[in-house]
């Protein structure tokens, strides 16, 4: 029974890994840009959302009125600035320049805030209650909504991108962005708000990650980048659906390693996925020579 | 081009092909001067400042490393603390059972490079940003591992062992010889390299890697190379870092911020120049230096310039000094020289932006 209670909690954390691999995902889909400070900006969300709770007294589940719609406008400049010209260059250099927004915003959280552990929302009734099926099984109502919101998210970019105007504008400029631009699309500005779409789903990811643990300025490389990382490539790079099974699969592994041993619930998760590296590289979900 | 047709028809004996502009010897001549210079400070400065020089032969070996990895293979490594790790742990391991640190340590160097091979195979199937994280979560994995035998110190660490026989005084001199002898390989071994048949096949990746194969490059083979030599480069290092620390603890030596620090001392001094990380190295050390009081500020402030050197210089601080100066300490390029119009005077031909 505790197999099955550890499948169904790495099932539930998989739906917060999907919402880690979310905005990587998209950027990559729509820029080609792998954005290495990722998981430093989705910490910048949790931070932010630390801070408007104490200032607003806003109710910790609805912080993410306030934050997503900064995080989406801090996307829009970036991608509008930094991004773009790095861009302009080459992929090496949007590498480079990622990277060193990375090290600089963790760096810059250690020295500006502290290297202390936050967390949003312990002591609310609705993030801390769980309920029991059986005796063996609990399962908390936060990760249940965690689940939700990651599947709603993955279905409103699934029908955004794929039947709104916008969408089909943002995928014209991903397929070919100088045809694009001939039929008169400003390319820069949908990579802009493609940008802003994506860091709202980091946001969201921030926010949805303070709840469920706690955070400190190295969280974002360490454990939201990794994971979301690995849960893309275990679904398949380009894939949304497949980004969902990715988080999934990780959060079983890493729940079935956590029952083997405690200390081996990580280490379990990357295990997995150096194995889908060896068998299949491709994603469990991308056909053939998609990778 | 319009400078060679027009001359063709002039006689071709005037052209020359050299490797400088100027005579090597002088450049050679000086570099032994400097290592030479380099290997007495044990005996004319204090301990102190040998100990800072061995942080920054650390950080040159390693910039040395990431500069071909980035700078010539195209290969954006986040996670070169892979083997700079190894090589700290393959030294501790071959200390426990007897071995000398100093003789362990061209040993965990080569095998840092075997441990590549495997690595290599599992990650090289990802492209550029994908292949950067991947290299990073497998240092985690590595670490997680390592963490694993409580023999080797397990999560904590242990102290090395095999150093109790050395008076403090000769201990941080070995320390700093050891330090400057693996730096002036990797730089030797660079430029070696670089000169050779492979150097023509990075050069030609570094400067457009779709040419390169449609010339019949062996693209994948030149990479594999060049990271099997940067994880022997890196353990090297990492080998020296296990000696100065005289402990190995697995947080600090599979840290982020060696890659970090690899990284920006490369993209400031000049990237896919084998004089821009000994630059970089010089400003990173003083910056360091500099700031050492307030703690991560020199990383905050070398990234951000690091950002502003990749957007706006893109050829780093050797970039300028080559612009204005011609200057190239270690040719590994080839200089044409084409006869005047009188025929008879000799003038150099710059050959392309780069090499």
């Amino acid at each position: 029974m505790q197999w099955v209670n550890a499948i169904i909690q790495g099932v539930l954390t998989g739906g917060l890994y999907a919402l880690f691999a979310c905005g990587l995902s998209l950027m990559f889909g729509v820029m080609k840009v792998v954005n290495l400070a990722h998981g430093d900006l989705a910490i910048i969300g949790g931070y932010i959302a630390v801070g408007v709770i104490a200032v607003t007294h806003i109710p910790v589940l609805w912080s993410f009125v306030i934050v997503v719609p900064l995080m989406a406008l801090l996307g829009y400049i970036l991608q509008r600035t930094v991004l773009q010209a790095a861009l302009d260059r080459s992929i090496l250099t949007t590498l480079l320049v990622t990277f060193g927004l990375s090290v600089v915003i963790e760096n810059g959280l250690l020295e500006f805030i502290n290297a202390d552990s936050h967390s949003l929302g312990a002591g609310n009734s609705i993030i801390t209650s769980s309920f029991s099926i059986g005796s063996q099984i609990t399962i908390a109502y936060l990760l249940l909504l965690i689940f939700v919101v990651a599947v709603v998210v993955l279905l409103g970019l699934q029908y955004f991108l794929s039947a709104s105007k916008y969408g089909r504008l943002i995928r014209a400029v991903a397929d070919d962005k100088e045809a694009a631009q001939l039929s008169g699309v400003d390319y820069r500005h949908e990579f802009g708000i493609a940008a802003a779409i994506a860091f709202g789903t980091v946001a969201l990811a921030g926010i949805a990650y303070g709840m469920y643990s706690q955070f400190a300025p190295t969280t974002g490389t360490d454990t939201i980048l990794l994971f979301a990382f690995a849960a893309v490539v275990i679904g398949g790079l380009g894939s949304l659906w497949g980004t969902l099974l990715g988080g999934v699969v990780l959060g079983v592994a890493q729940q079935i390693g956590a029952q083997i041993n405690i200390s081996d619930e990580v280490l379990a998760g990357y295990i997995v996925f150096l194995a889908v590296l060896v068998i299949r590289p491709q994603g469990l979900t991308a056909r053939r020579g998609q990778s | 081009m319009s400078v060679v047709t027009e001359t063709t028809a002039r006689s071709e004996e005037k052209y020359r092909v050299t490797r400088s502009r100027r005579n090597v010897a002088w450049t050679g001549l000086g570099a032994l001067a400097v290592v030479v210079v380099l290997a007495l400070f044990p005996y004319i400065v204090y301990s102190g400042t040998t100990t800072i020089m061995v942080q920054a032969f650390i950080v040159l070996t390693l910039a040395s490393m990431w500069n071909l990895l980035a700078g010539y293979a195209g290969l954006v490594s986040v996670g070169q603390q892979a083997f700079v790790g190894l090589g700290a742990y393959f030294v501790l391991i071959l200390a426990i059972h007897g071995t000398s640190p100093f003789a362990a340590l061209p040993v965990a160097a080569i095998v840092c490079g075997v441990a590549a091979l495997p690595l290599w195979w599992l990650i090289s199937r990802l492209r550029s940003g994908y292949f950067a994280i991947a290299t990073w979560v497998l240092a985690t994995t590595i670490l997680l591992l390592i963490e694993k035998f409580p023999s080797i110190g397990g999560g904590t660490g242990m102290p090395l062992p095999g150093l109790s026989g050395f008076t403090p005084t000769l201990l941080d001199a070995d320390t700093y010889w050891i330090g400057l002898a693996v730096t002036v390989v990797a730089l030797a071994a660079t430029y070696l390299l670089l000169r050779g048949r492979l150097g023509l096949v990075l050069t030609a990746i570094r400067d457009d890697e779709v040419a390169a194969r449609s010339s019949g490059a062996r693209v994948g083979l030149a990479r594999m190379l060049v990271f099997v030599v940067a994880g022997i480069g890196c353990g090297a290092a990492g080998g020296v870092l296990a000696i100065s620390q005289l402990q190995v603890q697995p947080n600090a030596v599979f840290s982020v911020q060696w890659t970090a620090e690899m990284a920006f001392a490369v993209i400031i001094g000049g990237l896919g120049t084998i004089e821009g990380p000994i630059l970089g190295t010089i400003v990173y050390m003083v910056l360091q230096q500099t700031l050492a009081s307030y703690n991560a500020w020199y990383l905050i402030i070398l990234g951000l310039v690091a950002m502003f050197v990749a957007l706006f210089a893109r050829r780093g601080l050797w970039g300028l000094v080559d612009e204005h100066l011609h200057v190239r300490l270690f040719p590994v390029g080839y200089w044409l020289w084409v006869p005047d119009s009188d025929g008879r005077s000799r003038r150099s031909l710059r050959r392309g932006r780069h090499s």
